[in-house]
């Protein structure tokens, strides 16, 4: 990791792996995409350095499936994609969910469906994000607006998935990914580093995936001396297969309860302009900086206009969402895609407030014109 | 203490509730026998050893075995194996496929593994046909023969595993059955301490679906149509590719040296550095 004080001007999938290195990531496997190649390249680089290790798989589900692999030996690892990539590492991704592996996938959404726009930036994966994987499962889906965010938002994303034993995925897109802006790194003392935390049992009493006070067991490397099983197979505490009703509905509930426990841990936002805000805008990734442009230009001409802008995308911030619609008179919800982040605002509107979608599908940036537009039209 | 109960107390799962999920008559349990005696002569220790499969009757070997072990995804194994031993080198990794789990789901990963040569243990239990869901055709099954989704035969040409192996770069591999259960203890003995990515090739039977459909007998009976075909290497290389129809060739196909992946990646650090 570079040291010092010194400013520099990075690009957000630089300020990843700068911000990976931080957080401990010590493991990264990767597959060439566009538009998050540069992710790869910058581990290549950087791994060896750190006594780390990059390896390039020969796709993205060989990428998912060996980080998965690396961090059952206890080391923080990451993948990084964009949409095709992503959709690949979906089984595996569950098996992550399943078997609660610590790890981060990094989707830097570009235009779909299939190859559609590899150069272009869009908001089309904030569902696959949520529920690409099959099966009922937990996950924590980060999303920065800035250079600077990715570096702080990849060390939140490893935190949160080595305290909570879940992936986190960590999306961006081509704009947050390429855009060029100044950062100055942090001291790494000062910043707070998560590990999972390990059995500290003998192995013989070890049960690997026994219940506790915040539903997340410790967990041990292999190699340490607690040999235990490892199955995508629903599983019984001692992580033997299981299809025993009241095993299997323990184990589900578990793993939702974990997260659900740690809402106010997991869930940030930022609010922009809120505080007297009549209407509001809930934006994120680069269209979230569009918004704030919008919002200062409204307030120019005398609009009252906030942004609410989440950076955990899921779990869905309901609370916070809700008590914004309790208190103002309209939102818009700007999406890069057809309407996918908005459907659950609306899901949570008990008629508290007008919902206003702006959706932009042709490859381009929403534009804070785009927004004052809309919003001179709604206010 | 007789040997076979000092190797069942030291390595097989106490906590784990017995019976397995294999049939009466499955070579799958042949060859966790061999793998167990292969291990113990190898002198690891058991919390060196990670044991990693992917899907199929094959994928649910490692759970009864006290090792770390790691249940994966369908074909996906060797990438997780790949992810523990960059991870960890000091581990010790043993990858248990099937047929359609390597050479078909999991076939790409299986030759990028291979030419990568990552000190990893792959053996793959052969027996010709999709085993856990019914009996469905197999990139193994032989043309002609038939499965539950093949009722009028196979018409696809089988892979041959080693040798596809041998093609894309394991620096040792071997093809043994489970009927010669004492050549296949030391043959993966062999692989599991050789450098590099190594492959065994068991050739077993799946009575239940493969043989009941090819109307192949008992367990028994295919235990013995093993014995009589299997030919050894040196044998098999002086007879004709005629004479060679149908058999079995044994032994180890490739044992050579190419550079390890782990050891290589040492000397990518020290580049990276800028101490080499």
């Amino acid at each position: 990791m570079s040291k010092g004080k010194q400013p520099l001007l990075l690009q957000g999938n630089e300020a990843i792996v700068e911000g990976a290195i931080a957080a401990g990531c010590r493991f990264f496997a990767g597959y060439p995409i566009t538009p998050a190649t540069e992710i790869a390249e910058g581990m290549s680089v950087k791994m060896p350095i750190v006594d780390g290790t990059f390896v390039q798989m020969e796709d993205e589900i060989g990428s998912m499936g060996a980080i998965i692999g690396a961090s059952l030996t206890g080391v923080k690892a990451m993948t990084a994609t964009s949409g095709p990539g992503f959709s690949l590492m979906q089984e595996n991704l569950g098996f992550a969910c399943i078997t609660e592996v610590p790890c981060v996938v990094v989707n830097v959404m570009r235009g779909g469906p299939s190859t559609g726009l590899p150069t272009n930036p869009a908001q089309g994966d904030i569902m696959q994000s949520r529920w690409g994987t099959h099966g009922d499962h937990p996950i924590i889906v980060l999303c920065p607006h800035s250079v600077e965010e990715c570096f702080y938002v990849t060390i939140k994303a490893f935190n949160l998935s080595e305290r909570y034993r879940v992936p986190v995925i960590l999306t961006t897109d081509e704009v947050t990914a390429h855009m060029r802006e100044k950062i100055t790194l942090p001291d790494p003392e000062t910043l707070e580093i998560i590990d999972r935390v390990r059995p500290n049992v003998p192995p013989d009493w070890y049960i690997p995936y026994e219940d506790n006070s915040i539903g997340v067991p410790p967990m041990s490397a292999f190699g340490d001396g607690y040999r235990y099983h490892v199955t995508g197979l629903v599983h019984d505490v001692r992580g033997f297969p299981t299809s025993r009703p009241d095993e299997v509905d323990a184990f589900i509930r578990r793993l939702h309860r974990k997260i659900d426990k740690g809402l106010s841990y997991i869930q940030e936002g930022e609010y922009f302009l809120m505080d007297d805000a009549e209407v509001a805008v809930i934006a994120y990734s680069s269209v979230a900086r569009s918004a704030k442009q919008a919002a200062l230009l409204a307030r120019e001409k005398g609009l009252k206009v906030g942004v609410f802008r989440p950076i955990t995308l899921w779990p869905f911030m309901r609370q916070a969402v809700e008590d914004i619609l309790k208190n103002v008179r309209a939102v818009i919800v700007p999406e890069m895609n057809m309407g996918q982040y908005s459907r659950e605002v609306k899901r949570v509107d008990q008629g508290y407030a007008r919902i206003v979608t702006l959706n932009r599908v042709d490859g381009q940036v929403i534009t804070p014109d785009d927004i004052l537009r809309k919003l001179k039209e709604v206010y | 203490m007789p040997e076979y109960t000092r190797l069942i107390h030291n390595y097989l799962r106490h906590d784990k509730k017995f019976p397995h999920v294999w049939c009466p008559g499955c070579g799958n349990g042949i060859l966790l026998g061999s793998l167990i005696r292969a291990i113990d002569k190898t002198k690891f220790s058991k919390d060196e050893i990670v044991l990693v499969s992917g899907i199929g009757c094959s994928g649910r070997l490692p759970v009864y075995v006290d090792f770390n072990t790691l249940h994966t995804t369908h074909g996906r194994a060797l990438t997780y194996a790949t992810g523990v031993k960059l991870a960890n080198p000091s581990l010790n990794v043993i990858a248990i496929m099937g047929d359609g789990d390597s050479m078909a789901i999991g076939g790409n990963h299986f030759i990028h593994a291979a030419r990568r040569n990552i000190d990893i243990t792959a053996i793959i239990l052969n027996n010709s046909i999709y085993g856990m869901t019914g009996g469905q055709y197999s990139p193994t099954t032989p043309y002609g023969m038939r499965a539950s989704t093949a009722v009028y035969n196979s018409i696809e040409q089988a892979f041959k595993i080693s040798e596809l192996a041998v093609t894309a770069g394991a620096v040792f591999v071997g093809r043994q059955t489970v009927y010669n259960a004492k050549l296949l203890d030391t043959l993966i003995e062999r692989a599991i301490l050789k450098k590099g990515f190594s492959v065994v090739e068991v050739i077993t039977h799946c009575h239940t679906q493969y043989g009941r459909q090819n109307k192949l007998g008992s367990a028994v009976d295919m235990l013995k149509w093993q014995r009589d075909n299997a030919v050894p290497v040196d044998k098999a290389a002086k007879m004709s590719p005629e004479e060679l129809e149908g058999k079995i060739i044994t032994g180890v196909l490739v044992d050579k040296d190419l550079p390890v992946y782990e050891e290589e990646y040492e000397k990518v650090r020290a580049r990276a550095k800028g101490l080499a």
